[in-house]
């Protein structure tokens, strides 16, 4: 019993530590924002990818990192409304 | 791990990036000259500009492992030395000081803090330190900010505190400084995004209005600890910040640029905004709104409050901020600002940093194309440009104002002294031998938009000629020579022609001299200057001494002739022709003095060399004598021993050439080396003991099938090596590598050479050729690759070859640029009305821009040409974009080459989009010096791989494979498959095997069955390789780079391969089971490397003359590298091991563990890093000898190896 408290306790330490640590419960919707996330400021960090799309789209460098961080404001749309909230569409079908 | 891999490459940087990401000034010496470092991929180059000469010269260049994220610097109070901040890859903070006395970098602190990789809550991507040195903040993109407090100890050394944190989470950065408060708490500036409540908001009503927030993080030296400070929403598009002079010499606070917005903001102040002006022109759109992309602060000495900001948009245009602050009663300025004013400075290229230094220069990184160093003429304080105020404009930026504008024009306050050439970006690279020479060079496209450009490579030193003049005769050989002990500079020259010799003085004009007491009648063997004032002059039938005036004839034995003759400043040696050496030595009366006996050798001596007299000895004590039985004796010219043989080295073939000559070592000594030239055009020196005079350590390198002459010269202060043979060649010491490298000169073939000295040119040669004298100079060591630029028009994409003629045809397209036929138009209907008509160079203005329209050509490329540059240019028309390129033989044109373009309409990047594609074919006139169009062929994407398959074209359309046919009036479509999961980027072939990269899920290796007419995929890949660029190995294999920075080969299973081509197997393949939703087969990984730079190409070629096929690629950053395959297994052992022991002996600087370095995204594999290998030479002595030990190997053995593996394939 200790060991399973001790395991969440390590489970939860990591997800407050490292952003985006899954859990059971993480919907569709979460982990591609996340995965999105993850990408974009990938993209950002490696300045030969950066200048490879910058040198693409024709556009400076430091114009394309800051579109990318402005990208993970929110990367794949709204979250789904939450259970009780919504109106007509039933969260999993929205979320996926 | 990799020892179960059988195929083994060595991996090299032939070229190191040139890219700039960051660029920072300091006094990293400790001294009051200003210094560069510069961050370019996973180098730290330190750059050293120079004010009189207006030049930057390099200093060091550390390859550090790692990729460097950002860069700061730092200097604690009082101290004069700055010291620099690493933000890189590794998960640690790396603080790194310059030692300028043994030139290398140091590293003093190195903390961990997290993870490595670059990571999105990883800190790294920004890094402040503050201005008086206190402390330093490095934070990642989301979340995380970590704070570092510097200082020092008792003993003044640097101490760092353990990292206080500033998490925020659900926040994202997007820039950072530090804000100057004087000696206040130490408080930085963070400009961020929150997205916590985006997260929550189904309606995305929060995602839209969410803001941008000004926030100030401040550390609190008396407590240790971080607080949030101050925060406030600032202009939603604001995406960079600069800091703003504060305690004495300003107000404090940042300038947060933003689009068309840069406002002066502080916690206790107003704000102040103005717009950035837009570009007025015929052509410019006048709606279209700019950004800054970067800028600089430059403080001015003296008064307070004296400071300018040059702040960069996406043009290229800078504009000079200044602040003015409310002045007190006496008109002294105080803390307040009263108002932030803007105008228009000059152009220059983007630039990634920019930095002022004191002397008055600029250094521009930029980040496409060359450096440049520009100096400033003046301030632009009182020029007529216009000047726009806050006063007249709202601080809000939502509220309405009228747009300000301004008219570029060519720079007029600053001068541009250098390009620092950069290949960055590389966008393709063909290695080819066009100019019949013995090795190939490699030809590039590089640049983008008007700074495009075609570069060719040519592994070589630079020669700068002085004197090129005809003689009336065909000189055999060439002197200079002292007239004294105590002359500067060489005064005669002396020209042995077959039977005669000139002697020409040399001085303000060269002239020929009567009454030098030299024989003019013999050829010559050897001239010399001898003791204080005499002149030998060695010929066929004797010695000739002169001394001042007087006249000593030495005669040589009845029937007997001198074949070879070697003398320095103390003796002579002679060689007759039935074998003999005679020696002579000067004795204290300045005659010359036979040594009684003669020494016998057993064949015809071919060559002599006495090596110069060591400082503060009488004599040179040991003589090599080149015999043509193919051996080097070593003799001594010990008083007691003299003659006497000393060592013997048999060589592959009669030495021509002999040179005794002490050179500089990788260890900082002298080493005494016998260089020897071979008969087979085959150079080698060998390393000759001074004390037993034997020879050991022997490396060679293949020069030219001509038989090889050596001779001394000096370059740069330095002792070098020239050897001729079908080409020169320079032997020298590597400034800054101290390795010993052995470089061709970019020159004509030379038959003679000698050194020459004289006023107007102090370090020179002098060399003949044919009937020919040359004198040249080489300026620059170290720099081996030549490069040639021809400007190219467009953003070039691809780079084709002509089957045969030495032409390059390069495809070129800019998006979101006016094409030139919309230009036109905008130019002839503004033309008529005003003024504003005048175009302005694209080179440094770049073209009118405009969204969703694309300018495209085809460039016919002549790079030998007597003036290299573009013969044709085709532009395509209709907003189409080329995208790839070929020149495709066709079977039923009786095998006559065709270009291929592939082009796009209305293309939009992201998402894909467009509306048509075409295939373009054109006909080659005048053997390709024109094109002519024939037709072009619609189809449903734009083709993005083209090549010849079988005397037909093999497009890669979208996700289909498709074989043509030339038509009369189109394409004829022969046959198709749908072989890719996504995106054919890539195709090569061989036989009937395609191999069909995607742009993001791998390889596949597909047959084509000309029976049934099928195109059918039976082999495709484990991982999603997002592929840039591929070349077929052999018939099995496939090399390839990736866009994350991989270069990997992969192999078709052998069962596989055999059965895809077996005839009739193709009911077999088309009915095979898919295994896990795929090909029936795997490919296997047979070698993975991570290489930091993106590769462009990679081509299998050979570099060198009788050199081995290696991989040649080439990077976006400008890197060009190879990968060498080894040969023997104890060469793999043997490196594999030096590999380890240099992974523990010479840690990366930043802490990055190598080995993960190299296995970034997939464990490296069948890949030994050469380049860090190569740094066993910067070693101390002590962890070569510990290394050498643990290798059972000597330390010069091992440093053989290592060059050894490089000059027998690459540069």
């Amino acid at each position: 019993m200790a060991d399973k408290l001790r395991t969440q306790q390590e489970l939860e330490r990591l997800q407050a530590k490292y952003v985006g640590t899954g859990h059971p419960d993480t919907t569709s919707w979460e982990w591609k924002t996340n995965i999105h996330r993850d990408t974009y400021s990938s993209i950002a960090g490696h300045p030969p990818l950066l200048s490879y799309i910058a040198l693409a789209e024709n556009e400076p460098v430091a114009k394309v990192r800051s579109r990318m961080i402005r990208k993970m404001l929110q990367p794949v749309g709204p979250p789904p409304p939450r259970e009780g909230d919504e109106i007509f569409v039933p969260p999993r079908q929205n979320g996926s | 791990m990799a020892t179960t891999s059988n195929m083994f490459l060595y991996s090299l940087t032939i070229q190191p990036p040139t890219a700039i990401t960051q660029a920072l000034l300091g006094q990293f010496s400790g001294t009051k000259e200003q210094q560069i470092i510069t961050a370019s991929g996973s180098r730290l180059t330190l750059l050293q500009p120079d004010p009189r000469q207006g030049k930057v010269n390099t200093l060091l260049s550390h390859d550090i492992f790692g990729i460097i994220r950002s860069i700061a610097s730092f200097r604690l109070a009082g101290s004069h030395k700055d010291y620099i901040i690493l933000a890189t890859d590794s998960g640690r903070i790396a603080i790194v000081e310059y030692l300028p006395k043994v030139n290398r970098f140091s590293r003093i602190h190195l903390e961990t803090f997290g993870k490595s990789g670059v990571r999105r809550v990883i800190p790294g991507q920004y890094l402040a330190a503050d201005p008086k040195g206190r402390a330093c903040l490095i934070a990642s993109v989301e979340k995380n900010k970590l704070v570092y407090v510097l200082n020092r100890n008792a003993q003044a050394e640097l101490t760092i505190s353990s990292p206080l944190e500033a998490h925020k989470s659900g926040v994202l950065v997007l820039s950072l400084v530090a804000l100057d408060v004087g000696y206040a708490n130490p408080v930085f500036a963070a400009l961020e995004i929150d997205y916590s409540e985006a997260d929550q908001d189904p309606t995305g009503e929060a995602a839209k209005e969410a803001d941008a927030q000004l926030v100030y993080y401040e550390l609190d030296l008396g407590l240790n600890h971080v607080v949030r400070k101050w925060s406030d929403t600032v202009d939603p598009t604001s995406s960079l910040l600069f800091q703003v002079p504060g305690g004495n010499d300003g107000p404090s606070g940042v300038l947060v640029c933003g689009e068309e917005n840069v406002t002066y903001r502080h916690s206790n102040q107003e704000a102040f905004r103005v717009p950035i002006p837009r570009r007025r022109g015929a052509t410019e759109d006048p709606q279209r709104k700019r950004t800054i992309v970067s800028g600089v602060m430059h403080k001015l000495k003296g008064s307070a409050g004296a400071f300018f900001f040059l702040l960069q948009t996406e043009d290229g245009d800078l504009f000079k901020v200044t602040l003015d602050m409310v002045e007190d009663g006496e008109g002294n300025p105080t803390g307040e600002v009263r108002r932030l004013k803007i105008k228009y400075f000059d152009t220059v290229p983007v630039a990634q940093s920019l930095c002022i230094l004191k002397s008055g220069f600029l250094f521009a990184a930029s980040e496409f194309g060359n450096h440049h160093f520009y100096q400033f003429e003046k301030l632009g304080d009182d020029d007529e440009e216009l000047e726009f105020s806050s006063d007249d404009f709202p601080t809000d930026p939502r509220a309405s104002y009228n747009p300000v504008y301004f008219h570029p024009r060519p720079l007029e306050n600053l001068v541009l002294v250098e390009s620092i050439d950069s290949m960055n970006p590389q966008v393709d690279c063909k290695v080819a031998n066009l100019t019949g020479e013995d090795a190939p060079q490699i030809y590039s496209v590089c640049g983008n938009r008007a700074r495009s450009t075609f570069r060719m490579l040519k592994h070589g030193l630079e020669v700068s000629e002085i004197v090129a003049s005809e003689l009336p005769g065909t000189p055999s050989a060439v002197w200079t020579t002292k007239l004294t002990k105590y002359d500067e500079y060489d005064g005669y020259m002396v020209l042995s022609f077959t039977n005669a010799t000139l002697v020409l003085s040399i001085g303000e004009t060269v002239e020929e001299v009567t009454e030098s007491g030299l024989l003019t009648s013999v050829p010559t063997l050897a001239v010399q200057q001898l003791g204080e004032e005499g002149l030998i002059q060695v010929h066929p039938k004797g010695i000739r001494h002169i001394v001042q005036g007087r006249v000593n004839e030495w005669p040589a034995p009845q029937h007997r002739s001198i074949v070879a003759a070697a003398a320095n400043e103390n003796q002579v040696v002679i060689a007759l022709s039935s074998g003999e050496i005679v020696y002579f030595e000067m004795d204290a009366d300045g005659s010359l003095a036979e040594y009684d006996e003669k020494k016998e050798m057993s064949g015809t001596v071919t060559s002599l060399s006495l090596g110069r007299v060591p400082e503060g000895l009488r004599r040179s004590s040991f003589l090599a004598v080149g015999c043509d039985d193919c051996t080097v004796r070593i003799l001594s010219l010990d008083p007691d021993s003299t003659l006497e043989m000393k060592s013997i080295q048999a060589l592959t073939s009669a030495p021509s050439s002999l040179l005794i000559m002490s050179m500089e070592d990788s260890s900082g000594g002298n080493t005494l080396y016998l260089h020897i030239g071979l008969h087979s055009g085959v150079y080698l020196r060998t390393v000759l003991d001074e004390v037993t005079g034997e020879l050991t350590d022997t490396r060679q390198k293949f020069l030219g099938p001509k038989p090889t002459k050596l001779f001394q010269v000096s370059v740069q202060a330095q002792s070098c090596v020239l050897a001729l043979s079908s080409r020169p060649w320079l032997g020298y010491t590597d400034p800054i590598t101290k390795n010993f490298v052995m470089t061709p000169l970019s020159y004509t073939e030379l038959e003679y050479g000698w050194n020459f000295s004289s006023e107007q040119c102090l370090e020179g040669m002098v060399g003949i050729h044919a009937n020919f004298l040359r004198i040249f100079t080489i300026e620059k060591l170290g720099e081996t690759m030549i490069q040639k630029s021809i400007p190219l028009t467009y953003t070039p994409k691809r780079l084709v070859k002509h089957p045969e003629q030495p032409y390059f045809y390069t495809i070129e397209s800019d998006n979101n640029t006016l094409p030139p036929e919309l230009r036109a138009q905008l130019l002839a209907q503004s033309g008529a009305v005003n003024g504003d008509a005048a175009v302005l160079p694209p080179e440094d203005f770049g073209y009118p821009r405009a969204k969703g329209r694309w300018a495209s050509c085809i460039s016919i490329v002549d790079p030998l040409g007597e003036e290299p540059k573009v013969l044709q240019r085709v532009d395509l028309e209709g907003n189409e974009a080329a995208v790839s390129a070929a020149v495709v033989p066709f079977a039923s044109q009786d095998g006559e080459s065709f270009l291929i373009v592939g082009t796009g309409k209305d293309m939009v990047l992201n998402p894909r989009q467009f509306t048509e594609g075409y295939i373009h074919v054109y006909r080659f006139h005048e053997d390709g010096k024109d094109l002519e169009f024939i037709h072009k062929t619609k189809v449903e994407e734009p083709p993005m791989a083209l090549i010849p398959f079988q005397g037909r074209l093999l497009a890669g359309i979208g996700k289909m494979l498709r074989v043509y046919d030339l038509g009369l009036k189109q394409l004829l479509r022969k046959a198709q498959g749908e072989v890719a999961p996504q995106l054919i980027v890539s195709l090569q072939s061989q036989g009937s095997r395609i191999i069909v990269g995607d742009v993001q899920q791998g390889i596949t290796y597909v047959v084509y069955k000309p029976e049934s007419n099928k195109l059918i995929p039976f082999a495709d890949d484990t991982i999603n390789r997002w592929n840039t660029c591929t070349t077929m190995v052999d018939y099995e294999s496939v090399a390839g780079g990736d866009r994350f920075g991989n270069v990997w080969i992969l192999r078709a299973p052998e069962r596989a391969s055999q059965e895809s081509d077996e005839p009739g197997s193709e009911i077999q393949l088309l009915h095979a089971r898919p295994y896990l939703h795929g090909a029936p087969n795997r490919l296997n990984l047979m070698v993975h490397f991570y290489t930091q730079d993106l590769p462009t190409s990679i081509v299998k070629t050979n570099l060198v003359v009788g050199g081995q096929d290696v991989l040649v690629w080439s990077g976006i950053q400008g890197t060009v590298g190879v990968l060498i395959p080894f040969v023997s297994r104890e060469d793999v052992d043997f490196f594999q091991n030096l590999e380890s022991h240099m992974r523990a002996e010479d840690p990366p600087l930043a802490g990055r563990d190598h080995l993960i370095y190299r296995g970034y995204y997939v464990p490296v594999k069948g890949v030994i890093d050469g380049d860090l290998c190569e740094r066993f030479s910067l070693l101390p002595n002590d962890k070569k000898q510990m290394i050498a030990g643990e290798l059972d190997r000597s330390v010069r053995e091992i440093e053989r190896k290592i060059s050894d593996i490089r000059t027998r394939s690459a540069f």
